[in-house]
C-alpha cells in the first residue's frame, strides 16, 4: 500500500506543482522538493480525499518529508 | 505640517468594458456597455438574466502560476489591476520606499467564489472537507495582502468594506494618509467579483435588480444592474511625482465621509449631501467651481431621485451649470470595486475634458432634472469634479478631484 501512496504523492505534485517525478524520492523532504507549509497541507488533504482517511492535525504538521507522508497515510489506512 | 499635494500617477482597470485603463476609457467615451446576458451556468434559475461580467480573464503569464493557486479571482483581479496601474506609473517598490507605501483595497464581499465551491463541496457534493485554503482565499483582505506580498510593499496594507462605497474609503483613506506624512505613495481601488449562484439569489431576494438593463435617471429606471471587476490607482505626493518624472494624471483634493445613521438599505438625502459638503471643504472648493460629478447612480428610484435633490440642495443655482452622470450603465454596478472604476473615470474627464456619459437613458423623469449626459460624451473642459458613493448600510464617501496643473 505503501508504493501506492507515494506513486499517488508523486503524481499530484508532478500535476499540480510541476515537479520532475524522477526527482522524488521517498526521502525527499518538502523542502528540497520547494514545498511551503501550505503546499504540504494541499497535498495531505488531497491524498486524504484519494485515499479516504483523516489524518490528525497533530500528526500532519509534523509531516515534513515524503517517507513520513508516506507512513502518515498509510498508518490511517490501518 | 502642511498638507502634502497628492496626485494619481498611474490606473490600472479589469471590468466589463476593458482589461485595461485604455479599452476602459475608450468604451467610456463612446458609450458601449457591457450590460448583456451574463455567463454563469445557472443563470435560468435567477430572474435576472443581464449584468455586467467580465467574459474572458485568464491571469496566467501575469501571476506565476502557484501565486495563482492561492487567490480567489477577486484577488487576481486586483493584482492584475494592481500591476498595470504601477506599470503605468513607472514607479518601482525597494528597500528605501517598501515601508513608505499603502496599499488599501476596498470589498464588500471578498472571496465569495471560493466560499461558493465550500458550498457546493458539502452541501452538493457531500464531501467532508474543503479545499485547505480556503480561508486565506476567501479573507477580504486576500487582495490587498497579495498585492502587498506581489510587489514587496511593506508600508500599512489594509481591506476596507463598506458595501458599495469601499473603493472610495480605499481611495480615500491612501489620500489622507499621503497628504498627511504617513506615507507617500499607495495603491488603492477595490475588487469585487459577485457572480456566484447564491449571491445572485440573494440580490433577487432583495428586489432592487433590473429586469432589462440599468438606466440611471431615466422615469422608466428599474433598479441595478451587478458588475465585476477592479480598479486601482497609484497615489504619490507631488513632490515625488515631479523627482521621478511621472506622467501626473491628475490630482486628488479632498475627501469626504459620513454615515446616515438611519436605515441599514434606504439612502438619507442629509447624508449624502454632508458628504459631498465634507469632500469640498476638505479640498477647500468652492462649489461654485465643480464641474462634474460622477454619481452614485444606481439606477434604482429611490437613489437615483434622492441623489439629484442632494446635488440641488447642495449646488443650488449651480446645479444647472455642472454635469452629472452615472457610469454604472457601462460598467454595471461591481459593489465594493464601483468607486475604483468611477475614480478612474472622474480623473480621465477632468484630463482629457471628456464627461462620460449616462448610458440606456430613455425618458426624463421630473424628479432627475439636471444634466445627466445622456447616451453620448460631451466635450467640456472642467477644473473639479467630484465621485460619490452612497453604500447600503448608510455609508457615504465622497472624492474630489482637479484637473492636474501646477
Amino acid at each position: 500500500m505503501s508504493e501506492a501512496v507515494f506513486e499517488k504523492m508523486a503524481t499530484l505534485l508532478s500535476s499540480k506543482k510541476g515537479i520532475n517525478k524522477e526527482l522524488i524520492s521517498i526521502d525527499s523532504s518538502f523542502e528540497e522538493l520547494g514545498l511551503d507549509s501550505l503546499d504540504s497541507i494541499e497535498l495531505i488533504a488531497d491524498l486524504e480525499d484519494e485515499f479516504n482517511v483523516n489524518i490528525p492535525n497533530t500528526e500532519l504538521q509534523g509531516i515534513k518529508t515524503i517517507r513520513q507522508a508516506v507512513d502518515g497515510l498509510s498508518k490511517a489506512m490501518q | 505640517m502642511q498638507n502634502r499635494r497628492v496626485v494619481v500617477t498611474g490606473t490600472g482597470i479589469v471590468s466589463a468594458i476593458g482589461m485595461n485603463t485604455g479599452e476602459f476609457w475608450n468604451n467610456v467615451i463612446t458609450c458601449n456597455s457591457g450590460i448583456g446576458p451574463y455567463s454563469a451556468s445557472f443563470s435560468d434559475q435567477i430572474r435576472f438574466k443581464n449584468g455586467a461580467d467580465i467574459k474572458h480573464f485568464d491571469a496566467t503569464g501575469i501571476i506565476e502560476k502557484d501565486d495563482l493557486d492561492l487567490m480567489d479571482r477577486f484577488t487576481q483581479l486586483a493584482v492584475v489591476a494592481a500591476k498595470e496601474a504601477v506599470k503605468n506609473a513607472g514607479i518601482i517598490f525597494n528597500d528605501e520606499n517598501a515601508y513608505n507605501t499603502a496599499v488599501i483595497c476596498g470589498t464588500s464581499i471578498g472571496g465569495v467564489q471560493t466560499q461558493e465551491q465550500s458550498y457546493i463541496d458539502l452541501y452538493r457534493e457531500n464531501k467532508t472537507r474543503v479545499h485547505p485554503l480556503s480561508i486565506p482565499k476567501t479573507m477580504p483582505n486576500g487582495a490587498a495582502s497579495n498585492i502587498s506580498m506581489q510587489m514587496g510593499i511593506k508600508g500599512p496594507v489594509y481591506a476596507i468594506s463598506t458595501a458599495c462605497a469601499s473603493s472610495n474609503h480605499a481611495i480615500g483613506n491612501a489620500f489622507w494618509l499621503i497628504r498627511n506624512g504617513v506615507c507617500d505613495q499607495a495603491i488603492c481601488g477595490g475588487s469585487e467579483t459577485p457572480f456566484t449562484y447564491t449571491f445572485l439569489k440573494a440580490w433577487e431576494a432583495i428586489r432592487v435588480v433590473a429586469p432589462d438593463t440599468c438606466r440611471p435617471f431615466s422615469k422608466n429606471r428599474q433598479g441595478m444592474i451587478l458588475g465585476e471587476g477592479s480598479g486601482m490607482l497609484v497615489l504619490e505626493t507631488l513632490d515625488n511625482a515631479k523627482k521621478r518624472g511621472a506622467n501626473i494624471l491628475g490630482e486628488i483634493v479632498g475627501f469626504g465621509m459620513t454615515s446616515d445613521a438611519s436605515h441599514i438599505t434606504k439612502p438619507d438625502q442629509k447624508g449624502a449631501e454632508k458628504a459631498m459638503q465634507m469632500a469640498m471643504q476638505d479640498g477647500s472648493i468652492n462649489p461654485s467651481q465643480i464641474g462634474y460629478i460622477n454619481a452614485h447612480g444606481t439606477g434604482t428610484l429611490v437613489n437615483d431621485t434622492m441623489e439629484v435633490a442632494a446635488v440641488k440642495n447642495v449646488f443650488g443655482n449651480h446645479a444647472n451649470e455642472l454635469s452629472i452622470s452615472s457610469t454604472k450603465s457601462l460598467h454595471g454596478h461591481a459593489l465594493g470595486a464601483t468607486s475604483s472604476f468611477e475614480a478612474i473615470a472622474t480623473v480621465l474627464a477632468l484630463k482629457n475634458g471628456i464627461l462620460p456619459p449616462t448610458a440606456n437613458f430613455q425618458e426624463k423623469d421630473e424628479t432627475c432634472d439636471i444634466d445627466i449626459v445622456p447616451n453620448a460624451s460631451k466635450e467640456k473642459k472642467i477644473q473639479y469634479a467630484l465621485s460619490n458613493a452612497f453604500a447600503f448600510g448608510g455609508l457615504n464617501a465622497v472624492l474630489a478631484f482637479k484637473k492636474w496643473e501646477e
